[in-house]
């Protein structure tokens, strides 16, 4: 099976301590269901891995849990260090920078003040997240409440580079965006992908054939299966694992 | 966010399968069958126990919290009855809050409500007792259908308050003593021309000890029919997730006033089990914020949404508020330094110490520390390990 | 007429104080969503320090020594409250229901131990004999307690307003109230952020509860004092929308507004005692019938 193989690699690949991140056996039950159910995989540094999978197989939950958002037993190591049990803050201070989805900004607060928020070091790096969004700028006092989705998404993705972090999870960026605003975006992740390491959530796989190089595949809370973005292209696995079939 | 991976078959679940299956998923070991039939002969054992209390005349000097240390002593069966009645008041109230998540302060107006009007009706107006028992209930439930309808417009937090500010009111109103109805502060002492005379008096407080047993008995079963049938499994839905009952299909504004109006009406024939116990009406012993929030002390030390957690809880209050007024009053008391004297005059000092030590080390009360324990002996007699 | 104008000042000013205790409730909700039945206790424990205070001074020591009295109460309710949330609330984190019943323990806890220390008959605040006294214009004549009280519950709008925009706490907790997982996630230790909020809280309500005495109530203290006051407050807070501080404000003025004017015309010429506090509640029962979200139609959760 498809997801043991993917586990047992997994496995092998997480004694490296320089993976960027690393977790192994994730379990978390909410009211008697089982979410994730010993979700492992490792993300090596550099590059962007897409962790993808139907609705309900666990991708959002399994990024919440690597930030403690979530409070899933097993173990999540980041940059080779332990981060499980540590407070949500400390993990993100340690070197994660979270794009939630749904983009979660703050509403009733200016773009200004969003950013500001999210400044954690001495050196908020202003001059990149206004070259990549130049919007932003433009738009600083402006609630953030009002602005469009496309827009939002950009302030979310802009709080998370305005500190320097080794890893970043974005989920879903390209949810709910009119096509228009999904080019931009990816175009955006492009720029942004230089910058760190990058776990993408994304149900479209256009987007993620065109930003990722690593695929892990979540099924009902497991990994069924971990390669190269190149797997995609194969449409019985696609079919089995995601649903959908590679055509539309 | 994306929703939890339950498999799920495409056809629309009924209700009771939704939420019996929600249910069951939560419970324990044994199957709510067995665990219920278990429970059952524990509580007539119990029962029968307590039916025959007041013919056991055994001397225990520093357990019992009388001026008499002897168990069938009259000033034991009143502290016995009067744990009958706040049992039975706790336990409407674990309806509202242990099974329906209701955080609700106005439990203690429907009390006062069964205190007062019967009290009124007795009293000033002279009435028959059959007649001044219906008025009180059906003044509560009157009070319970409107005054429910509107609290329960806000949810969660706002509720709470809402509930403190009305039965605030009450409290206000009785001491405002309106058309020299309530005597006011001072208190109304109850007539007693007009009671069956076996009701009346310290010669037949053995009646009443009973009279009051039977009553939480009768509040027991109602209270168990209604939690264990579909109703009830709804009022747990809406305790644990009150959109996913919407969801379902189901309206949950019904079975939560359902839920008020339960509560209220138990804690109003508490209330006069309790007028006929004590004989006085005083609103700060049955209509103030204090009660109120030793209902939720009681129902928070015992468990919630077990029935028989919430009477233990006011047991084990009303027991120890009185020993503690007891011990207060021990020569030994006078040697300790003034300042721990000062606190440990007080039982409220010490009660709500122990509340806060419960709410934080012991969440389930002592009904979640007997089933806590009773899962230990399971897992060591070999069974299977049961989370 | 004159008296009409003297009642309204009258009803602003206990409006000022039910603010200063409904902000803090209202800030603590509306980051943390614990309602803080403890908020009663920070009330009587500001006015018993005051009181403490007071007695070691010579005729309430001046203006000066009113100013420390109001400070030395600020900050007894700030200082309780602080290490309430660490030792009590800050266990119980993600255990809202717990977290409001560990408050209604604390309440019960520091009631009985005042009960026990100073005994349940109220005492006398020594203050400085102008505040006592009233001030003449034409034939109106307003106590100048219910200027101080003003003058508290406008300093403390502002000051919160400036706080709450321009610092850099203000800022987490106004992200807070609106989605704290999400502070968390951007780096922030948001606990710091639920004890400061307590902190100042409980500054607010330890000034309340010292201004409510001198001003309100004879500059007598008791043990359930802030209890009583507290409801009130609960009162405000729903009726001026959870967690809104502007709304607090507004509903604080309505509903002083409504307690003192019902109680004068209702409640002394026909001697009905509890008229002000009944016509309250009648509000609230409007108020929720008419507009559930409360008038500054806040979330609801």
């Amino acid at each position: 099976m498809a997801g043991t193989a993917g586990r047992r690699g997994a496995g092998a690949a997480s004694l490296d301590a320089a993976a960027a991140l690393a977790v192994e056996d994730l379990s978390l039950s909410i009211a008697g269901s089982r979410i994730l159910d010993g979700v492992s995989f490792t993300v090596a540094k550099g590059g962007v891995t897409a962790l993808i999978g139907r609705n309900g197989a666990g991708k959002t939950t399994t990024l919440r849990s690597v930030i403690g958002l979530e409070h899933a037993t097993g173990s999540v190591r980041v940059a080779g260090v332990e981060v499980a049990g540590w407070p949500t803050f400390r993990r993100i201070r340690f070197g994660i920078g979270y794009v939630p989805e749904d983009r979660d900004v703050f509403s009733h607060l200016t773009v200004k003040e969003n950013l500001q928020l999210a400044e954690s070091g001495t050196n908020p790096r202003y001059d990149l997240v206004y070259q990549i969004f130049p919007e932003l700028a433009q738009r600083s006092q402006q609630a953030a409440g009002t602005l469009s989705g496309g827009q939002q998404q950009m302030l979310a993705i802009a709080r998370v580079l305005l500190n320097d972090k080794g890893l970043l999870l974005i989920d879903e960026p390209s949810k709910g965006l009119s096509p228009r605003f999904v080019g931009e975006m990816v175009e955006a992740l492009e720029k942004v992908r230089g910058e760190a390491t990058v776990v993408l959530v994304e149900q479209n796989i256009h987007v993620v054939k065109r930003l990722a190089g690593e695929l892990v595949i979540l099924d009902q809370g497991r990994v069924a299966h971990a390669g190269p973005v190149e797997d995609l292209d194969d449409p019985e696995l696609v079919r089995r694992l995601l649903g959908v079939s590679t055509g539309t | 966010m994306s929703s939890p991976a339950t498999p799920r078959s495409d056809a629309r679940p009924t209700l009771v399968d939704a939420v019996a299956s929600r249910l069951a998923a939560r419970s324990g070991t044994a199957s709510p069958a067995t665990r219920s039939r278990v429970g059952g002969a524990a509580v007539l054992a119990v029962l029968a126990a307590l039916i025959l209390l007041p013919f056991v005349g055994i001397h225990l000097p520093w357990v019992l919290p009388s001026a008499i240390p002897v168990l069938n002593s009259i000033g034991m069966l009143e502290v016995l009855a009067l744990c009958f009645v706040f049992g039975s008041v706790a336990l409407g109230y674990d309806v509202l809050f242990g099974y329906t998540g209701l955080l609700s302060f106005a439990q203690v107006l429907y009390f006062a409500i069964g205190v007062y009007v019967t009290d009124i009706a007795l009293t000033v107006w002279h009435w028959p007792f059959l007649a001044a028992v219906l008025l009180a209930l059906a003044s509560a439930f009157v009070a319970a259908v409107l005054l429910g309808a509107i609290s329960l417009r806000v949810k969660g937090i706002a509720f709470t308050m809402v509930t403190l500010a009305f039965a605030q009111a009450g409290y206000y109103l009785i001491n405002d003593n309106p058309h020299n109805l309530t005597s006011g502060q001072t208190g109304l002492v109850m007539a007693t021309s007009r009671l069956p005379s076996i009701l009346v008096g310290v010669a037949h407080t053995r009646e009443l000890y009973w009279l009051a047993l039977a009553y939480l008995a009768l509040a027991y079963l109602v209270v168990w029919i209604a939690t264990e049938s579909v109703t009830g499994r709804v009022w747990q839905a809406i305790r644990e997730n009150e959109q996913r009952v919407s969801v379902i299909g189901l309206h949950p504004a019904p079975f939560k006033l359902a839920s008020f109006v339960l509560g209220s009406m138990v804690a109003a024939g508490g209330g006069i089990v309790y007028l006929l116990l004590i004989g006085t009406a005083a609103p700060d012993a049955v209509a103030s914020a204090t009660l109120t929030v030793s209902l939720i002390a009681m129902v928070v030390l015992g468990g919630l949404g077990t029935r028989w957690g919430a009477v233990l809880g006011a047991f084990v209050y009303v027991y120890l508020q009185q020993y503690l007024v007891k011990m207060a009053q021990e020569p030994s008391f006078a040697r300790l330094p003034v300042v721990a004297r000062d606190a440990l005059s007080q039982p409220q000092f010490l009660l709500g110490v122990i509340f806060i030590l419960f709410v934080l080390f012991v969440p389930g009360g002592l009904a979640g520390l007997g089933l806590r324990m009773a899962i230990r002996r399971h897992r060591r007699s070999g069974g299977d390990a049961a989370s | 007429m004159s008296t009409l104008i003297a009642i309204l000042i009258s009803g602003i000013a206990l409006g000022a104080i039910y603010f200063l205790v409904a902000s803090g409730l209202s800030l603590i909700y509306g980051l943390m969503d614990i309602l803080n039945f403890a908020h009663g206790a920070f009330l009587t424990i500001g006015a018993y320090a005051g009181l403490e205070l007071s007695l070691h001074l010579v005729n309430g020591g001046g203006l000066l020594g009113f100013l420390g009295l109001l400070v030395v109460a600020a900050a007894a309710g700030a200082v309780v409250a602080a290490v309430a949330e660490v030792l009590l609330i800050r266990p119980l984190y993600g255990r809202p229901v717990s977290q409001i019943l560990i408050t209604v323990g604390l309440d019960l806890v520091v009631v009985g131990l005042l009960l026990g220390v100073f005994g349940s008959d109220s005492r006398q605040i020594a203050v400085p004999v102008w505040l006592t006294g009233a001030t003449h214009v034409g034939s109106l004549s307003i106590p100048n307690g219910d200027f101080v009280g003003l003058a508290a519950g406008v300093l403390v709008y502002v000051g919160l307003g400036l706080f709450l925009k321009h610092t850099r706490f203000g800022l987490v907790i106004r992200a807070g109230a609106e989605n704290r997982d999400m502070v968390q996630a951007l780096g922030i230790d948001v606990s710091k952020a639920f004890t400061f909020v307590f902190g100042l809280g409980g500054a607010a309500a330890g000034l309340a509860g010292l201004l409510y005495a001198v001003v309100f109530s004879g500059s007598l203290v008791g043990p359930t004092q802030g209890d009583q006051l507290l409801i009130f407050a609960f009162i405000v807070v729903v009726i001026g929308g959870l967690g809104s501080i502007r709304g607090s404000a507004i509903a604080g003025i309505v509903v002083g507004l409504v307690q003192v004017v019902s109680q004068f015309y209702l409640g002394s010429k026909s001697g009905w005692a509890e008229a002000g506090d009944i016509s309250v509640v009648i509000l609230l029962a409007l108020v929720l019938s008419l507009r559930p979200s409360g008038l500054a139609g806040a979330r609801e959760r």
